[in-house]
């Protein structure tokens, strides 16, 4: 079992004909992934990696049964390929896009959360269940079969996790990239009952960074689980006032900040670690206890 | 990105909102001129990107133009948490009654924008927002319908405006939601919105910030995004076209994905050194880029020494052990490097770095640690 996508996933790329859609569909078909259909507005016809392109999204869907889209187009036309997604009735979009105006997602992610589309991002790695299926740009060769769930904010710290993982002999159920934006289709919350209701998942590992009250907001929930969850918080050190990269990593207004963060995981439980080499230690004594 | 109060005036007066009259000066012979212009009493202020303007001693007010000139000559040059005023706005003095606030910014816990007022303006408004915040009122914008006009009666109300301009108030909380949301704001403030003796609305000072995410959709906003850089070193970083960040300690730090990098500053406190900058080279970086984020970094003359903390996944590890080779046969570089190289082409990129004879770590634990140790070496 996993959590949102597994090996029957049937994937769509939205933006296959672009030179990071080429790219990445090449690399989720060697991973294994049934890519069955991409699209690109008036490239009907063509094929990418053996993959047949499609106009539209209603049209992908009919003549191949996609049930999961990933969306890899620039960031001005991103917002509408999310609705377009949604429109046409798939399970579970994942934008990978960044980028995207704040004020452009607001109206996207509220109607999503009307429909039954999840959205997972945008400005995401994508997720991917190890030995299954991969939808996005995480690299697969470091990823394992295993127990342990991984829900993330950023996407080279997941990889950097996810590898102490696998060397600790700690393979994966499902890593989800839930992307750096202030406004998200998935935030902690949603990523984490799935992860509590899944019988391949032992333990959770989520890590956060500084910006926005996701983390807190989750803490309520994580004391209600049963399965432990080993937390870690980058930006630590960060000054208030500075933007790191991400748009959603920003302390300001006295919000956002990391301590307020650790302090409320530690008080559900949550062991927050230092450094990211101690996660895999603490997810192994977390199984064991 | 941050404008200046006087261009967020210019934005608000193309939305019919009222601002006082005055001008921009960069000299005290010119601010002496404005004054001399408008005919009256006026206040000299800052245009600098910092907060707490007043409190010191960044805005002033003037009777005469020689009065004028003189708080210009105080202003011009003067450091606002550490930034350098280099330009002040003269502009009229208002008759003050009564200081309101009005602002729009993202509520991410809601994931929608609020709106926020208070009969409580003024400098203290984050005090007020801290120990009265009952005094703030607040509204969800919804994004399908905008601010709505009950929502902005609600607001007045409850925020207790004087009644006769409520009205008037309605009509500026328009205007603010409609900047907001079509220049792509991250945050729109009037604060002070000035009730005058007169009993008429003037918007005394504005602020907007616009996300940087947007841009592309306001080709007008290049002339001002120069303007808008603090830091020499970031201004420099722009226009490289690097994820730049200047943090001002000794060691500078180059990673890819902003978490990882993040991560990698902690490190290097944690293990006692103090990071000279954030630098996030992206995904799918090549030898090029590389090397341009060793120069930036470089230029910083309190670098000591660099720790490179890459995590191959779509970067490439042998691109970037390629770029930090031309770096060194290009840059004159006298500080140790440190590199941490794993993932993608892992022993490609290694092959590349035992050329250099660079020192290498395995883990950024490792590396931050052996900087930290190199950097303190006398």
């Amino acid at each position: 079992m996993s959590i949102y996508i597994n090996k029957d996933s049937r994937v769509l790329v939205q933006g296959i004909t672009g030179r990071e859609g080429q790219f990445h569909t090449r690399q989720m078909l060697d991973y294994g992934t049934r890519v069955v259909a991409g699209m690109t507005p008036g490239k009907r016809g063509q094929d990418v990696s053996g993959v047949p392109v499609f106009d539209t999204v209603r049209q992908a869907v009919r003549e191949t049964g996609a049930d999961v889209s990933v969306i890899l187009v620039p960031a001005r036309f991103a917002p509408d390929a999310i609705l377009e997604a949604a429109d046409a009735g798939l399970r579970l979009v994942v934008c990978i896009t960044e980028g995207i105006p704040i004020n452009d997602m607001i109206p996207v992610v509220r109607f999503i959360r009307r429909t039954e589309t999840t959205l997972i991002g945008p400005n995401c790695p994508g997720l991917i269940t190890p030995g299954e299926c991969k939808v996005g740009i995480m690299p697969g060769h470091i990823t394992t079969p295993g127990p342990v769930g991984l829900v993330s904010r950023s996407g080279t710290l997941t990889y950097e996790v996810v590898n102490a993982l696998s060397r600790a002999g700690l393979g994966q159920s499902t890593c989800v990239g839930i992307g750096g934006d202030p406004v998200l289709g998935t935030r902690f919350s949603d990523v984490l009952p799935r992860f509590e209701a899944d019988p391949a998942t032992q333990a959770v590992v989520m890590i956060g960074e500084i910006g926005g009250t996701d983390e807190e907001d989750a803490a309520p929930y994580i004391r209600t689980m049963t399965k432990p969850v080993i937390g870690f918080i980058s930006g630590r050190t960060a000054p208030p006032g500075k933007r790191m990269g991400h748009a959603g990593a920003i302390v300001s207004g006295g919000k956002g900040t990391a301590q307020a963060k650790v302090e409320a995981l530690t008080a559900v439980g949550v062991p927050v670690p230092l450094s990211v080499r101690e996660i895999p230690g603490l997810v192994q004594q977390a199984r064991d206890g | 990105m941050k404008i200046h109060e006087y261009q967020a005036k210019q934005v608000f007066a193309r939305y019919g909102v009222p601002i006082p009259a005055g001008e921009v000066a960069a000299t005290p012979d010119e601010a002496r001129a404005v004054a001399e212009r408008l005919g009256r009493s006026v206040v000299v202020k800052a245009q600098v990107h910092a907060g707490g303007r007043g409190k010191a001693g960044g805005i002033q007010r003037a009777r005469t133009p020689d009065e004028a000139h003189a708080a210009a000559s105080q202003i011009l040059g003067m450091k606002i948490k550490g930034l350098v005023v280099e330009k002040v706005l003269v502009e009229e003095a208002a008759e003050i009654a009564a200081e309101y606030y009005l602002g729009i910014t993202l509520d991410r816990a809601a994931q929608r924008n609020v709106v926020m007022v208070s009969a409580a303006g003024g400098i203290d408004i984050e005090e007020v927002a801290a120990t009265t915040p009952e005094k703030i009122a607040r509204a969800l914008i919804y994004p399908e319908l905008g601010l709505t006009d009950f929502q902005i009666r609600d607001l007045c109300y409850t925020a207790d405006f004087e009644r006769v301009v409520i009205g008037e108030a309605g009509r500026f909380l328009r205007a603010l939601a409609h900047v907001y949301q079509e220049m792509d704001c991250s945050l729109a403030e009037i604060n002070p919105l000035v009730v005058t003796r007169a009993g008429t609305l003037i918007a005394a000072d504005a602020k907007i910030n616009i996300d940087d995410n947007a841009p592309f959709r306001h080709p007008e906003l290049a002339e001002w995004k120069e303007e808008s850089e603090e830091d020499p070193l970031e201004a420099e970083a722009h226009r490289r076209g690097l994820a730049y960040v200047h943090l001002g300690g000794d060691i500078g730090v180059i990673g890819n994905g902003a978490g990882l990098v993040m991560a990698t500053l902690d490190e290097v406190k944690d293990a006692g050194g103090s990071p000279a900058n954030f630098l996030d080279i992206g995904g799918g970086a090549t030898a090029d880029v590389v090397l341009n984020a060793l120069e930036m970094v470089l230029l910083d003359p309190n670098v000591k020494g660099v720790l490179v903390n890459i995590f191959g996944g779509i970067t490439r590890c042998d691109e970037v052990a390629r770029g930090i080779r031309e770096g060194l046969a290009r840059l004159n570089v006298r500080v140790p490097i440190v590199v941490r190289l794993t993932g993608t082409n892992e022993a490609e990129g290694r092959a590349v770095l035992a050329e250099t004879g660079l020192r290498t770590a395995e883990t950024m634990q490792d590396a931050a640690a052996e900087i930290v140790e190199l950097v303190a070496r006398p």
